[in-house]
Parts: structure tokens; sequence; C-alpha cells
């Protein structure tokens, strides 16, 4: 799997609260949740994501509650990837079981900047910022994780007989 | 090498002899959780897998608590679903108003979780069990609706930290004041993705209500799990509450940890999480005057009835001072009955509480106290992120009940001694 996008970036201990505010909770539809998506750190994000966007940050991204809502706002936004320092556990399970493509990189978080054009190559582990042209490499999902994503996540790698 | 409790109960209910960290299993569940903000999520997502009934009817639960008692018409409609889909599906443990309480409270109480469980929930203060002796975590609602389909989840096996507890905590400092001075020390990611174990001879010291408390708060370092030893305080409290036998993991001689501390609860201050992260901590006897609009106690972190007991016991006879508007949040049906008998609410309401209703309400800037722009709240929660309660420019401050109640005498953040 292959993306490339402009950046949107933002910093250390991004939580599950300001990428969707629980006041929003009292619905799971997608759209609505995405039309705040950001909401609390940065009130621009709905108005100026364009579809294939990558997110980049910083350590400790998706920190706090455990609501799918999280990730499902981020994609449903048009985010293709985000790219981070390092991942909360509950949002790292959550956006490989909604098939949210993420990557940990610590290196290509910290170089990246706004604006920027990123190419990344999720098998390989591959991150190239177009805009600076600096390559960054990092470590390849494990194969049983890697087949979640390609079966499009967790609900249907149960129904396809992939997860055993 | 050894394993650790937390591997060697996941090692058990993989049917393995022996995990290591790092290794990805898939594990036999005994429980799976949810409420009434993240089933509704999980419920579109099992229906998706066609499947027909769940894994198991008495080994799922959902609890209405998040926006219950209805704060609005979509939360209404939430709540319907999750109560037509547990009616469907002949659910076993389904907690609605006038049963429910606030999950992480109602399942012990209910004798659902025991010693040696592996437990996952649609919520990130799953971890909360681990007081008992289980391995219990959160995950997100596609986890939970494959879990109440197949019965399983799969999981890296973590690695762990070590917390070796020595001495007895002093008077009106409690096991919040402790997991909020552990994570002022590792930070909000200082346990990420690993295990947090809980042992030495202090714990024994720390009454189970206290353990509950601490064990909730793993999340907020990062930890995929926190976990106590157990012991004869955790038995008791198990064998009272369920008809279940618990099984007791202990850690081998020889576990790897990848780091160890040792706490000596003898030294612990009361302590408060300055916004906007739980890590940012700091002693009640070091800061300066913070006066403050709000107190709320209650949540899956402080809503019990030892909590309720500590805060009357400071605010026995005393008024809440003009202006700072303090919000009681009794966790369970029972807890909220108990402390009637006990009159602890007359006691709060004489001093010029509220008491709600069990709820998460306020935590997660629900609803029942939201603050405006500007305005500081000391609560006995759990997370203090921007927005958290209510506007982007309010302020939280996490903290004990004994600090919260105390502050709401005093009107700015206090230790109980200020107002005794």
């Amino acid at each position: 799997m292959k993306f490339e996008g402009k950046v949107i970036k933002y910093g250390d201990n991004v939580d599950t609260d300001v990428i969707i505010p629980a006041r929003y909770l009292n619905t799971s539809d997608k759209k609505e949740l995405a039309s705040h998506c950001m909401e609390d750190l940065d009130t621009t994000f709905a108005g100026r994501v364009q579809k294939g966007d990558i997110m980049a940050a910083g350590f400790n991204f998706g920190c706090g509650s455990s609501r799918e809502h999280a990730p499902i706002a981020i994609k449903e936004s048009g985010i293709s990837l985000v790219i981070a320092k390092s991942f909360a556990r509950i949002f790292y399970r959550n956006a490989i079981n909604i098939g949210l493509a993420i990557l940990e990189c610590p290196e290509a978080a910290d170089s990246i900047e706004e604006g920027h054009i990123v190419e990344a190559d999720l098998d390989k582990g591959i991150i190239t910022d177009k805009t600076t042209g600096r390559e960054f490499k990092t470590e390849p999902f494990p194969e049983f994780i890697q087949s979640i994503i390609t079966n499009g996540g967790l609900v249907e790698s149960i129904k396809n007989g992939s997860f055993k | 090498m050894g394993m650790t409790m937390t591997q060697k109960i996941l090692a058990a209910h993989a049917g393995l002899d022996k995990v290591e960290a790092g290794q990805l299993i898939l594990v036999n569940l005994d429980l799976v959780l949810g409420n009434d903000i993240t089933s509704p999520v999980a419920i579109k997502e099992f229906n998706k897998l066609g499947a027909e009934s769940v894994f198991d009817r008495d080994k799922v639960t959902m609890v209405m608590d998040h926006f219950a008692p209805n704060k609005d018409i979509k939360a209404a409609e939430q709540c319907k679903m999750c109560r037509d889909f547990c009616g469907e599906k002949d659910i076993t443990n389904f907690y609605d108003v006038g049963e429910m309480g606030i999950e992480h409270a109602l399942l012990p109480e209910k004798g659902l979780v025991v010693s040696g469980d592996a437990v996952i929930g649609a919520d990130s203060h799953t971890c909360t069990y681990g007081a008992l002796g289980a391995f219990s975590t959160g995950v997100g609602s596609t986890d939970m609706a494959c879990g109440m389909a197949t019965g399983k989840a799969w999981f890296k096996v973590p690695s762990a930290v070590k917390f070796e507890l020595k001495g007895k905590l002093n008077q009106y400092v409690t096991g919040k004041d402790v997991i909020l001075h552990i994570i002022g020390m590792i930070g909000v990611d200082g346990a990420l993705y690993r295990s947090m174990e809980f042992t030495g001879e202090g714990l024994h010291s720390l009454s189970v209500s206290d353990r509950l408390c601490m064990a909730n708060m793993a999340i907020e370092a990062g930890a995929k799990n926190g976990i106590f030893e157990v012991d004869d305080k955790t038995i008791e409290y198990v064998k009272e509450h369920s008809d279940r036998e618990p099984v007791v993991y202990k850690a081998d001689d020889d576990a790897v940890y990848d780091e160890t501390y040792i706490i000596d609860l003898s030294e612990i201050k009361p302590t408060v999480s300055f916004p906007h992260l739980p890590e940012n901590t700091h002693t009640v006897d070091e800061i300066d005057d913070i006066k403050i609009d709000q107190v709320v106690i209650g949540s899956c972190t402080n809503g019990r009835l030892e909590d309720l007991q500590l805060a009357a016991e400071i605010m026995k006879g005393k008024r809440v001072a003009k202006n700072v508007r303090t919000i009681i949040i009794p966790a369970t049906q029972k807890i909220y009955l108990e402390a009637m008998e006990q009159g602890l609410l007359k006691i709060f309401i004489e001093a010029g509480a509220v008491v709600s209703t069990p709820t998460c309400g306020p935590c997660l800037g629900g609803y029942m106290g939201i603050l405006a722009e500007g305005e500081k709240a000391v609560a006995t929660t759990n997370r203090n992120f921007v927005g958290r309660m209510g506007h982007i420019d309010s302020e939280i401050y996490l903290a004990s009940p004994a600090v919260a109640a105390a502050s709401a005498i005093a009107g700015k953040i206090a230790e109980p001694k200020e107002v005794l």
C-alpha cells in the first residue's frame, strides 16, 4: 500500500478528546464525526483537510479514551495516513482494526513539516518527504497485522476466515 | 526467563505454557464490556460480521452510564440501540437506568470479574479490574464486536514495569495521590504498551477501593494494563461479590521487568494534576492559591463508598465556599443507597453540595456539570485534557476525594488539614 499527500502537522500527546470531543459522541454517524474532527485543537482542520492528506504528529498520538470515533473521524475526514513518533496503544489497535493506515517513525515525524508533500510505502516501511527529498525507514508491521490491514480491517478478516 | 503476572494470565488464556514479550497471541476472553457510547459502533460492526448470537450470553455486558439517564435525543437513541440488541441476543448482564452504575465501579460490585480473568472493554478505563488480579484492558468498538462474536481478542504480549510498594499511607492520603505521583514521575506515556505491576509489602495496607483507583489510571501512563498481586483482601472482596472461584497468578521470581520503581507510601503527599495532562503533578503544599468554580467527586476512579465516606468526613458540619458548585456522584445504585443509609448524602446536601444519580456525566464533558470559558474545577476524575469537562479554555485539576472536599470548603485547592 502506497500513499501520497500534503502534511497537516500537530505536536505531542494529541488526545482523543481533541480529536473528537465527547460532546459529539451521541452519534456514530461518520460524516458528522468528521465534521468536528480536531475541533478543540484546530478549528480550521475540518475546513481545510483534503482527501489523501497525511497527518503527522509527535509522541503518544491518540492517548486517552478508547473511542473508535477518533480514528473513524480522522479517516472519514479524508486523511490517508497518520505518521507519529508513537501512538497510544488503544488508538493503534483501533486504527488497524478499522483500516486507517498508521506508521510509527520518530525521525520522519520530527523532520516533516506542515504543507510538505510526503509519500509512504506501508509494506516496505519507507517514508519519503518529497519537499525535502529526505527518506526515512521504519519497521513494517508484523505479518499478522499486515494481514488485518490488507483484508480491510478486523471485521473483514474474521468474515473471510483469515483471522485465526 | 520467568513470566510476569500479566504474561501468566495471557498464556493461560491462550492455551500456551509460556509467552514472551512481543509475541502475538489470540486470547480467550472471560468478559466483553461496552457502554452506551462505544457499544452502538460495536453493534454496527457485529451486524456486519453476520453472527447470529454472541459467543456467550453471560460473558457480554453493556452498561448505560456515559450519557445516561439519556442527556438528549441522540443519547436516548444510542441507549435504545443497546437495549434492543441486548434484548434480541438475550444478554444476561445489561445494566440500564435503575440498575446501572459507572461501569468500572459496577462490574466488580456485581462480581462479574474475579482474579485471573481476561477481560476486554470498549472503554479505556477497563484496566480498573487489574486491582483484583485480572488482566483487563481497554479496546475499541471493533475489538468489542469481534470479542462478542468470537470470545477472542488478539494481543501483543506486553513487557512490564514493576512498582514495589512499601510503607503505609498517611491520613487523608489515598490511592489517587499514589497513582498521580507515579504518573507525574513516569509521564503520560511512561508505561506505553506495557503492564504496570504493583507488588510489595506496602500493597497489603491499601484498600481494594484504593487499588481499583490506581489500576483505573494505569491508562493515563499509557499502560496496556495495571495489575495488583492478589492478597487476602482481594480474595475476601472477590468471594463477597462473586460465586466464581478466583485464580491467583503470581509473577515468577525470575520474571523480567523493564524497570522497577520502589514507592514508599509514607512519603506520598496530597497530589494534584494541573491542566492539561495527568503528568503535570504538584503536591498541594507547594502550590499558590488557585481559586475554583466547581468540584466534582465521583467517576470510575473515585465514586466508590470509601471515597464518599472520606469526602463526608471532611465536609461534615461545614458549608462549601460561596460560588463553588459541588457535585457528588455516587458511582452505583448500591453505593448511593449505602451512602444514604450512612447519612453521607445528608452531610453533602447540608454542606451545599448536590448529589446526582450515577453517571459518567461531567468527567467527559457530557452533561451534569459542564465548565464555562475560564472556569476551574477540582475533580476526582481521571483526565484533565483540553476541553474535557467543557469549554476549551476551562481547567481541570485532578485530585483525591479528600483534596476535592477540602477544596470545595476552602474555595481554592486545599489540603484536608487546611479546613479541619
